[in-house]
């Protein structure tokens, strides 16, 4: 009889790697590649807008505390999700973030629509301790994001790096990142009017954490959390759409 | 240790520690004030600790060849304490931030102790700190007694699991000071990923150097998935982590995929993290110690066959599972789901497997509580394996998701399977390393193995039901058409269950504590008593020093 074909194959350590590399690619080649080729994969969204230098900076912040461990930003395309959240999530509202966000648990709520939910003076109370506005929260204090200055003078490196991924940064927004950053939480500084300018009128520009004269992490988390959901209303239009 | 190396090993050690030294410096300068310049300088340190610990013994004599006739396993020992301390460090994390879900303010006034950097401290400390440096240590055991080759040199070894450690290190002082790149159980930033990359390509050389140069003519099972481990990790991490540095002298990177690519790769690497260092690697182990264990052949050579190319094919579609409804195009997660059902086949063929090859010592099972871990983990696997699948199922997944139920069936299988697969091993083999007839004491072990049961029992109950009670009160609705509950309201409803999983997993600590100390006190009774014959023939069947030929 002839031997079992998988015999001969355990005697060729060599041949065997090559067995395993070819078996395994093939799932992950099918499931991906055609993310990057096919174009209905993300919806063209117009109106999108690039992260400020503050909201980047704020991102990831909450990158650096593993916000994401217990916070979602990705609602489902379910009923109970759609009325509790608001509408579902659309590929093209996380075009830009390298990386995405969507998150795998909901300790807390999910918070892909929480922009513009809550004023800025709840969340720097709520972050400062959660259980002073929801006396049930299990969410950890952030009390140092209102002692901390925010680093900026690296901000022009990082959207720099963005543009590098893909993020269609201009040369003005890359060299004004730092003093963009700085204006965007100072209304009445001599800086704010650019941010506008360069990120369109509907940018937020306030004092975040409620002192315009210190830039703080707070503010640039605060920034970040008040246009989660707002880059593009893409998926409002949709859903007044099938509505 | 060090005297077991020759002069020219010692060289080689001290030589490419100080390479690594320098570029800690240069970490050091090029980060002037940033975290980046803390990291270059535990780098140095680590280095530096290297250099001094073979220095310390750099003059003694050289080993005569007759190493050469036994197989080499002092990284092993190494590698199986590494494996305990990291055991008891990373679960301590994990019943800290459990608690710290029940009693939020459980902690202190300061960034590197608040939940969102414990729990990656946690989730690495447990997966890469103790199961990685298991899956190392037992690997180089596994396979120089299966290919009846001495591994191909004596310092490599030693690059593989001291660099490892290095990089656990990196990636937990990073989490705690707040480096990260947010990729669940890929949160290491660019440079840590760049050496692990290194060390694991020297691992590879290992592994093909000794198989190019066995005695034995068939590649035995257990190597197959430490091979499939070992590669296709490498691959899941390189793909992974390619990103963007904000420059050479900084931590921050920016991934190169975004948005629905991003997530897509993410559980592509998330998924299979799961799949080949969770399950391949530690199925390598069981199809090696449990027969070993128990005194019998494997039952089935075709299962195996079947079980190890339906899990190398499978897994790697099943990703896309993790993101059921979501913006993920629809074709993709119907992939992902039908792969992860088709899935059971494999898993089930090898929880049958191991527990058919136990028919004929159940009386051993019941007797030794060695065995009985590896028994009580082939179970597990079977459990949660059949568990996967059933959640990988769109309509079951749209409860399951986001919820505590993931949380429990993750433990169902880190606890049940690789937990005790991992400590039912190393009770086997430390006897075996130290050359004692048996551990320090076995009612320890019978301690132990209560303890791990009882806790994983409380915890996955426990997960159960918070997950699927949190699931079904999010899509509730009452009489008028509108959600019933507010999301605080099952958040309240969770507290008993966060108080129950803290009490499952506090059990566990406990009885990774308890190894330890029993595996300790083996060490120091193998010191205190001459060299006896060890409990199993693991003695070498080496037939003279021409093992290193063609090297």
């Amino acid at each position: 009889m002839r031997e079992f074909f998988h015999r001969k194959l355990e005697r060729s350590a060599i041949g065997f790697v090559l067995a395993i590399i070819g078996v395994s690619a093939i799932g992950g080649f099918v499931e991906i590649a055609p993310l990057f080729t096919i174009g209905e994969t993300v919806e063209k969204a117009p109106d999108m807008r690039v992260y400020t230098p503050l909201e980047l900076a704020g991102r990831n912040i909450y990158i650096r505390e593993g916000c994401y461990a217990c916070h979602s930003q990705m609602i489902r395309t379910l009923r109970d999700e759609v009325e509790r959240y608001g509408p579902y999530s659309l590929a093209v509202e996380s075009k830009y973030d390298h990386p995405m966000l969507w998150g795998s648990k909901r300790t807390g709520p999910d918070i892909a629509r929480l922009g513009g939910k809550y004023s800025d003076a709840w969340h720097v109370a709520h972050l400062i301790n959660p259980r002073d506005v929801v006396p049930q929260s299990v969410m950890p204090r952030y009390g140092w994001l209102m002692r901390s200055e925010l680093k900026t003078e690296d901000l022009g490196r990082h959207l720099k790096a963005q543009r590098a991924v893909g993020v269609p940064y201009t040369d003005a927004q890359i060299a004004n990142a730092s003093s963009d950053a700085y204006g965007q939480a100072s209304p009445d500084s001599p800086y704010a009017g650019g941010v506008s300018e360069r990120y369109g009128e509907a940018t937020n520009v306030r004092a975040f954490d409620g002192e315009p004269n210190r830039l703080t992490e707070m503010d640039a988390v605060v920034a970040y959390l008040q246009v989660l959901g707002r880059l593009t209303d893409a998926a409002q239009k949709q859903a007044a759409a099938e509505k | 240790m060090i005297a077991a190396l020759t002069i020219a090993e010692r060289q080689r050690a001290i030589a490419i520690s100080a390479v690594l030294a320098l570029c800690g410096f240069a970490m050091t300068i090029a980060g002037s004030d940033t975290l980046f310049a803390v990291h270059g300088a535990i780098v140095l340190l680590f280095s530096l600790g290297c250099i001094g610990l073979v220095m310390s013994q750099y003059f003694a004599p050289e080993p005569s060849d007759e190493r050469l006739t036994r197989y080499y396993d002092d990284p092993t020992r190494v590698g199986i304490v590494l494996s305990l301390g990291w055991a008891v460090v990373g679960m301590f994390f994990g019943v800290w931030v459990a608690a710290l879900l029940a009693w939020p303010d459980l902690t202190f006034d300061a960034a590197w102790a608040s939940f969102g950097r414990l729990r990656p401290v946690h989730t690495s400390g447990v997966i890469f700190g103790f199961g990685g440096n298991a899956l190392i240590a037992t690997s180089f055991h596994v396979l120089q007694r299966t290919t009846r080759a001495r591994l191909p040199d004596q310092f490599s070894p030693w690059f593989v699991l001291i660099g490892y450690n290095l990089f656990c290190v990196l990636a937990a002082s990073g989490y705690l000071m707040g480096v990260t790149q947010s990729k669940e159980y890929a949160e290491p930033e660019w440079y840590a990923d760049i050496w692990l990359v290194v060390v694991w390509v020297v691992y590879f050389l290992i592994y093909i150097r000794t198989l190019q140069r066995r005695k034995e003519p068939h590649i035995y099972v257990a190597n197959w998935y430490y091979m499939a481990f070992i590669l296709v990790v490498a691959v899941l991490h390189i793909v992974n982590n390619l990103a963007v540095p904000i420059s050479f002298g900084e931590a921050k990177s920016y991934s190169l995929f975004s948005g629905v690519q991003d997530a897509m790769t993410q559980w592509w690497y998330g998924h299979n993290a799961v799949a080949f260092f969770l399950t391949s690697g530690f199925l390598g182990m069981m199809y090696y110690y449990l027969p070993k264990r128990a005194g019998r052949p494997i039952f089935s050579y075709r299962l195996s066959i079947i079980s190890f190319w339906g899990i190398t094919f499978m897994y790697m579609w099943a990703g896309s599972h993790h993101l059921h409804y979501t913006a993920l195009p629809q074709w993709v997660q119907t992939l992902g789901m039908t792969f992860s059902v088709v899935l059971l086949v494999p898993s089930w063929a090898s929880a049958g497997n191991a527990l058919a090859t136990l028919n004929g010592a159940w009386g051993k099972v019941r007797d030794d509580a060695t065995l009985r871990f590896m028994m009580v983990a082939a179970v597990f696997y079977g459990l949660s394996t059949f568990e996967g699948s059933f959640m990988a199922i769109r309509a079951v997944n749209s409860l399951s998701h986001y919820t505590d139920w993931t949380v429990g069936h993750v433990h169902a299988g880190a606890l049940g399977w690789v937990a005790m697969i991992t400590f039912g091993s190393l009770y086997a083999l430390v006897p075996w390393m130290w050359k004692v007839e048996r551990m320090y004491s076995p009612k320890l072990i019978e301690v132990h193995f209560w303890l791990a049961l009882a806790g994983t029992v409380i915890y996955v109950f426990a997960m159960w039901n918070s997950g699927i009670i949190q699931g079904l009160m999010w899509r509730t609705y009452n009489d008028s058409g509108t959600l019933a509950y507010s999301f605080i309201d099952s958040l309240v409803a969770m507290h008993p269950y966060y108080i129950a999983r803290t009490v499952g997993g506090l059990l566990f600590l406990l009885g990774a504590i308890v190894a330890s100390y029993n595996v300790w006190m083996t060490i120091r009774m193998s010191r205190s008593q001459p060299e006896a014959e060890a409990g199993d023939a693991d003695l070498p069947v080496l037939q003279g020093a021409a093992l290193q030929a063609g090297e």
